[in-house]
Order: C-alpha cells, then sequence, then structure tokens
C-alpha cells in the first residue's frame, strides 16, 4: 500500500513537471494553439477525475494516461526529431519487455533476441514493398512475422534446452550473428535480402486508407506521421504490458520463475521445463517479431546493420539495467538506455564548448564514453537494477555472499 | 589437396591467435564465472599500443626489431595495467553481485575503452609496422611466411608457459583451487583477490601478445578490431569448454581451421550457392553442433545450475 501512494505521488510531481513544461515551451516557441489544446486535455482529465470523486489511485493513472497523451505534443514543440526518438523509446520497452520473458522470468540469457526483431522488420519489408512487388495489408504480415519470429525462437530453443547459462549465452550470440549473416548475404544467386543494401520503400501501417505516415488532419488538427505511430506503439505497449503482467502471475508465469530459481526442483515438483523454456523462447520472440514490423514501418528501411550483436546487447542492458523480471524496472531502463543517448547526442557538443571553449573531441565518441560509463556506475551502484522487484531486492539484502557451486 | 594444405596452414595460424586470446576468456571465467566482455578491447588496446611505441621508435631511428620488441613490452604492460585496473574498479565491487550484473559492467567497459581508443588513434584504419621479416616458404605446394611461423611458435610456447604456470607454480595452485570454489579456497589461506587479480593480469598480457601478432599479420588496426576477434575467441573457449585451458587453446585452433577450411570449400559445397563471405558462419554453426551433443563443450567438465 505504502509503495502505490508513493508511486502516485511520483505521477502527481511528474503530471506537474510536464504542465511546467508545456507552459514554458509554449510560452518560448509561441506556439499557443497546442499548448492550449494540451492544456485542455490535462485540465480536463485532472477534472474528470475530481469531478468523478475516484479513489486517488485511478485519478493518478489517469493523470498518467494525460501525460502520455499529451508527450508527443509537447515534444514535438522541440522538433519532430524528438517524437521519432519517442517513437524508438516505445519501441525499445516493447522489444525490452519481450526479452524480459526470456531473461527475467525464465531465467534464460539470451544475446541474440534481435534475430527475431530482424525476421519480424524482414517479414514486413518482404510482404510489403516495391522489392517482390507485394503490398500486403498489416494485419495479414503482423501475424505472418510473429508467427515466423515464433518458429526461429523454438527453432532456436530446441537444441539448447540442455544448455545451461553462459553456453546458452554464447549459442543465442551465434545465432543472432548466423541471421544477420544470411540476411546480408541472400542476394545471390536469388536475390531475397536485397544484401547489405536493404530494402527500401517499405509500406507504413495503413487502416483502410488511413495511413500511419505523412501528416493528416483529425478534427481541424495536425498529426504528423511520428505522432500517428506513437499512438499505435502506445496501444501495442499498452497490450503487451498487460500480457506480461498478466503472465507473471500466472501458472506459466509461476513455473518460468521457478525454471529461473532452480531447474531441477522445478523438473521435481512436475514442470514440464522443456515445454516451458520452449514457449518462453517462443513468447519473447513473436513480441520482436511483432516489434520488427512496427519497425519496418514505422522507417520504410531495413538493413542487416540495424540488426548487429550491439542492438541484442543493449536490449539485454535495458533489462538488467532496469531490473531483471520486474516490469515497471524493464521499462524504466528501455525508457532511459534509449534516450540518454539521444540527449548526449544533443548535450554533449554544447557542454563542452561552454567548459572548454572548444571542440576537444569527437562528440559522438563522448557520448557513447559517458553512455558506457553510465552502464558501468549503474551496476556499480544498484547491481540489481534500478528498480527491481520487491522480493529480489530482499533476497538481495539478506542473502550473503553466494558461493560458487 | 595443395588448397586444403593451405588452408590448414592459414587456419592453424588464425586459430593460434584466437587461442591466445581465449585463454583470457576463459581464466576469468575459470575462476570467477564472469564473461569478460572487454577483453577483445584489452587485444585491441595492445594493438594500437604497439603501433604507436614502434612506429615512434622506428622513425627516431632505432633498428626494426629492437622497436618491435619495445612495443610488445609496452603493450603488455600497459594492458597489464589495464586488466589489474578494470578488475580492481569495474568487477571487484561486483563480486557478490547478481550474475548479470558484472555482464552489463563488461558490456560497458567495452564500450568505453572503444570510445577513448577512437579519441586516442583515431576512427582511421592504421598501418602496422613490419616488425618481423617476413620471408615466403613453398611446402608441397602450400605457401607460407616467417610471420606466420613465428605466429604459431610463440604461441606455442607462451602456452606451454602458461601451463606450467599453473600447474607447477603455487600461484597456479591458487588459481586452480580458487576455481574449484572460491570460499574453501579462502579459507585454505589463499588470498583471493590477488589471484583474481592475477588471473585478470596474465590474460590481459596473453591479450597483449595475441594483439600483437594480429596486427603483425594482418598489418593493419582499427579501434573496433577487438568486438570480432574477441566474439571468435570467446566462441573457441566455450567450444573447448569454457574454464578449461588446454580446451581454450584446442578450441582456438580448432576454430580457426575449420573456419579457414568452410571459407575454402563452402562453395564447392553448396555448388556456389554459398559463397566465402559465409566464413563467419561456421564458427557458430559448430559451435552449435557441438554444444547439442556435448553441452559443456568439448573438453568441459560439468557445470552447475548457475543460471
Amino acid at each position: 500500500m505504502k509503495q502505490a501512494v508513493s508511486r502516485q505521488n511520483m505521477l502527481i510531481v511528474g503530471g506537474l513537471a510536464a504542465l511546467f513544461g508545456v507552459l514554458q515551451m509554449g510560452l518560448l516557441t509561441g506556439n499557443y494553439q497546442t499548448m492550449q489544446t494540451v492544456l485542455h486535455l490535462l485540465a480536463l482529465g485532472g477534472l474528470f477525475g475530481l469531478g468523478m470523486r475516484l479513489r486517488r489511485q485511478i485519478a493518478g493513472k489517469l493523470l498518467m494516461a494525460g501525460v502520455l497523451f499529451a508527450l508527443p505534443f509537447i515534444s514535438a514543440m522541440a522538433g519532430q526529431a524528438w517524437v521519432r526518438i519517442l517513437d524508438f523509446a516505445i519501441l525499445y520497452v516493447f522489444l525490452a519487455l519481450g526479452l524480459n520473458i526470456v531473461v527475467g522470468l525464465a531465467g534464460l540469457l539470451d544475446l541474440g533476441y534481435i534475430a527475431f526483431y530482424a525476421v519480424g522488420a524482414y517479414t514486413w519489408a518482404l510482404l510489403a514493398s516495391p522489392h517482390f512487388g507485394l503490398h500486403l495489408p498489416f494485419w495479414v504480415i503482423l501475424p505472418i512475422g510473429a508467427v515466423l519470429a515464433c518458429f526461429f525462437g523454438v527453432l532456436l530453443g530446441s537444441p539448447t534446452l540442455k544448455l545451461r547459462g553462459d553456453y546458452l549465452a554464447i549459442v543465442t550470440l551465434g545465432f543472432g550473428e548466423i541471421v544477420r549473416i544470411f540476411m546480408k548475404n541472400l542476394n545471390a544467386p536469388i536475390n531475397i535480402t536485397n544484401g547489405p543494401q536493404g530494402i527500401t520503400l517499405i509500406d507504413p501501417v495503413a487502416i483502410g486508407s488511413f495511413k500511419f505516415s505523412g501528416t493528416t488532419q483529425i478534427f481541424g488538427f495536425a498529426l504528423s506521421g511520428p505522432q500517428k505511430y506513437y499512438f499505435l506503439l502506445l496501444a501495442l505497449v499498452s497490450l503487451v504490458v498487460v500480457i506480461n503482467l498478466r503472465l507473471q502471475n500466472s501458472r506459466i508465469g509461476r513455473a518460468w520463475q521457478a525454471i529461473r530459481e532452480d531447474e531441477i526442483a522445478a523438473k521435481a515438483v512436475g514442470i514440464n521445463t522443456r515445454n516451458m523454456k520452449l514457449l518462453a523462447f517462443a513468447m519473447g520472440a513473436s513480441f520482436g517479431g511483432i516489434a520488427g514490423g512496427v519497425f519496418a514501418a514505422m522507417q520504410g528501411f531495413v538493413s542487416p546493420e540495424s540488426f548487429a550483436l550491439n542492438e541484442s546487447i543493449m536490449i539485454l542492458a535495458m533489462v538488467v539495467l532496469g531490473g531483471m523480471g520486474h516490469i515497471p524496472g524493464v521499462i524504466l531502463g528501455a525508457i532511459l538506455l534509449s534516450i540518454l543517448p539521444e540527449v548526449l547526442r544533443y548535450g554533449v557538443g554544447p557542454a563542452q564548448t561552454a567548459v572548454f571553449g572548444k571542440q576537444l573531441v569527437d562528440p559522438e565518441s563522448l557520448r557513447l564514453l559517458v553512455f558506457g560509463l553510465a552502464l558501468v556506475l549503474v551496476m556499480r551502484f544498484r547491481p540489481a537494477g534500478l528498480w527491481p522487484s520487491p522480493e529480489r531486492q530482499r533476497e538481495l539484502g539478506e542473502k550473503p555472499a553466494e558461493a560458487k557451486p | 589437396m595443395d588448397i586444403f594444405l593451405q588452408q590448414i596452414i592459414n587456419g592453424l595460424v588464425q586459430g593460434s591467435i584466437y587461442a591466445l586470446v581465449a585463454l583470457g576468456y576463459t581464466m576469468v571465467y575459470g575462476i570467477m564465472g564472469l564473461i569478460n566482455f572487454a577483453h577483445g578491447e584489452v587485444v585491441m588496446i595492445g594493438t594500437l599500443v604497439t603501433i604507436s611505441v614502434a612506429g615512434l621508435l622506428i622513425k627516431v631511428g632505432m633498428p626494426v626489431a629492437l622497436a618491435g620488441l619495445a612495443g610488445l613490452i609496452a603493450a603488455v604492460a600497459v594492458c597489464m595495467a589495464l586488466g589489474w585496473g578494470l578488475e580492481r574498479i569495474a568487477y571487484r565491487p561486483l563480486r557478490n553481485a547478481p550474475r548479470l550484473a558484472p555482464l552489463i559492467t563488461a558490456i560497458g567497459v567495452s564500450i568505453v575503452l572503444q570510445n577513448l581508443a577512437m579519441m586516442i588513434w583515431g576512427r582511421n584504419y592504421l598501418t602496422f609496422p613490419p616488425l618481423l621479416p617476413k620471408v615466403q616458404f613453398e611446402f608441397a605446394g602450400a605457401n607460407f611466411t616467417s610471420v606466420q611461423v613465428i605466429i604459431v611458435l610463440v604461441s606455442a610456447l607462451t602456452m606451454g608457459g602458461l601451463l606450467l604456470l599453473v600447474y607447477r607454480t603455487k600461484l597456479g595452485m591458487a588459481m586452480r583451487a580458487t576455481s574449484q570454489n572460491m570460499a574453501v579456497a579462502s579459507l585454505m589461506g589463499v588470498n583471493i583477490n590477488r589471484v583474481i587479480a592475477a588471473a585478470f593480469v596474465i590474460g590481459s598480457a596473453l591479450g597483449a601478445l595475441a594483439g600483437v601478432m594480429v596486427g603483425t599479420y594482418y598489418e593493419n588496426a582499427h579501434y573496433q578490431m577487438g568486438f570480432m576477434l574477441g566474439l571468435k575467441a570467446f566462441t573457441a573457449a566455450v567450444l573447448g569448454g569454457i574454464g578449461n585451458l588446454a580446451g581454450a587453446m584446442l578450441g582456438g585452433v580448432l576454430l580457426g581451421i575449420i573456419e579457414a577450411l568452410g571459407a575454402g570449400y563452402i562453395g564447392d559445397l553448396t555448388g556456389g550457392f554459398l559463397g566465402s563471405h559465409y566464413q563467419d558462419i561456421f564458427a557458430f554453426v559448430v559451435l552449435i553442433i557441438v554444444l547439442m551433443f556435448k553441452p559443456s563443450g568439448l573438453f568441459g567438465e560439468k557445470t552447475g545450475d548457475r543460471a
């Protein structure tokens, strides 16, 4: 109960901060109309909450919904580039939640998760682009992508069932590399993936004649492409969060956690560890596949470059840094790690000029350097992640040094 | 047939380098169960330091052999210091942390080292000074150079030395004890901190040596070269059974030879459908197949449940 209250307070503080942000940006940029709309919406949300005399918790949720709704409009004032950054942050939340099933819940260290994302992205790219002249609608492609990714998940999962811990890590890593190398080279003798150049002119998500790319007018109010994708992604992620929450406390979720804690004991109490592990791989993979499809549609372009090992590692870092197996922590980790490099991109150059009067070192490498340092420091001071689950925190607090078996 | 012999020779050279790097992974893993993802970057730093030091000394007129030796010593010294520092600053505080925390730290360290190297040495490929005389030999239709011979000999000698260290000295005994059971070893009077630091320092020194060899062999270096090399070497370590020294050596050589043969024959095997750019796949496919049948690698002992 205590935690719920503090979370609520956080939301309220966040809401106030957002309000201030809107006011300030509106005043600075002179974009009064958007500011007014956003303010009205926020006020409406607040009034609604109060007027209905709902419980405070629900009011907090409404406020959060208001903030989430307002975000793309607020960041649009700083430029559409920031809306795109937001889109990617949500996409990474999606991916991190998918990986969290495999790593966080079932305890299977997967370093090749990006392969499923790649499968989803290439499925979309091949079925909805001029490359093969196919333009299937999204409700056909997304399920195909999810099923294909799921198939690959089982394909990866089945030979690795016997492996433990770090052996599994290296096999999944190898699998991810194999998928990437095939995508890079399958342009000869039959051109399937168009090789390193990748596939361009991919169709956006479209429902009937409503396209998610380009600007449209809705109720006399211009919505840009990235803003529309924001809402699409937000809807998808909300769905994934719900699925994750439900899974975690289901029979399946508890079985996964039992396997994570002690596989032999889990087997002994009658859990079918083989099927459960395969299920974890399959589920995580299909989430990756769906995310990949949306990524391809949003970018309009895919190439093997986007699916390098670095990306797998980055998503794993999001899961671990946020707090493995704890959904709010994973979301936090994904948002922080996807936004931090972008903030640094804009912050590092000017900061150098301010301190030294000139650009001493390449801002690009300085940005990554700071990012790497941040990873090291967070792990140094919060080894269980920024926001670990309460049980895990308790475990760490009580358990003394764990001896190697 | 001459292709076969030629590829075996190439694979042996590449494999010796993998083996040296793999030893760095396997020593650290055997003792503390950590995948030190930053080890590849240590190798890269070794190569780049050698380029700077040896290049500078050659420029001021020192004989090439002497400059090369100085470069090697400088690289080994820098990498040893680096290994020691990393263990001290980044990994030691995490010794009792959840299993994945040090892995993320290692990734962070790797990003930091790569970008530091880029700041110091720049983005471009650097030419590695020719430190060893390059004489061509021919044997049964296969060509090889003195550089290749020296690489194989030096790594064989180094690995022999390492085995002596681990199986014949007191420090080695302490290392083996620690890798079996850290808590009990420390009760028996082994200074755990010193043993772990020693594993990092020795592993980094081997990495520096490997770095110099890679530079001499390929004649260039780049701040991103450590990544793929580290990945392959880690694969080699797992192939042999991670934590097992002899396994890492054999795994490295085996991986090098498999890769070379794969690259040489893949075109013929698949009727020209897959070309030699699929070379990198071989390492991983072999790894997956081996682990399917021997889940703890070729020579590994059965590992406990650490997941």
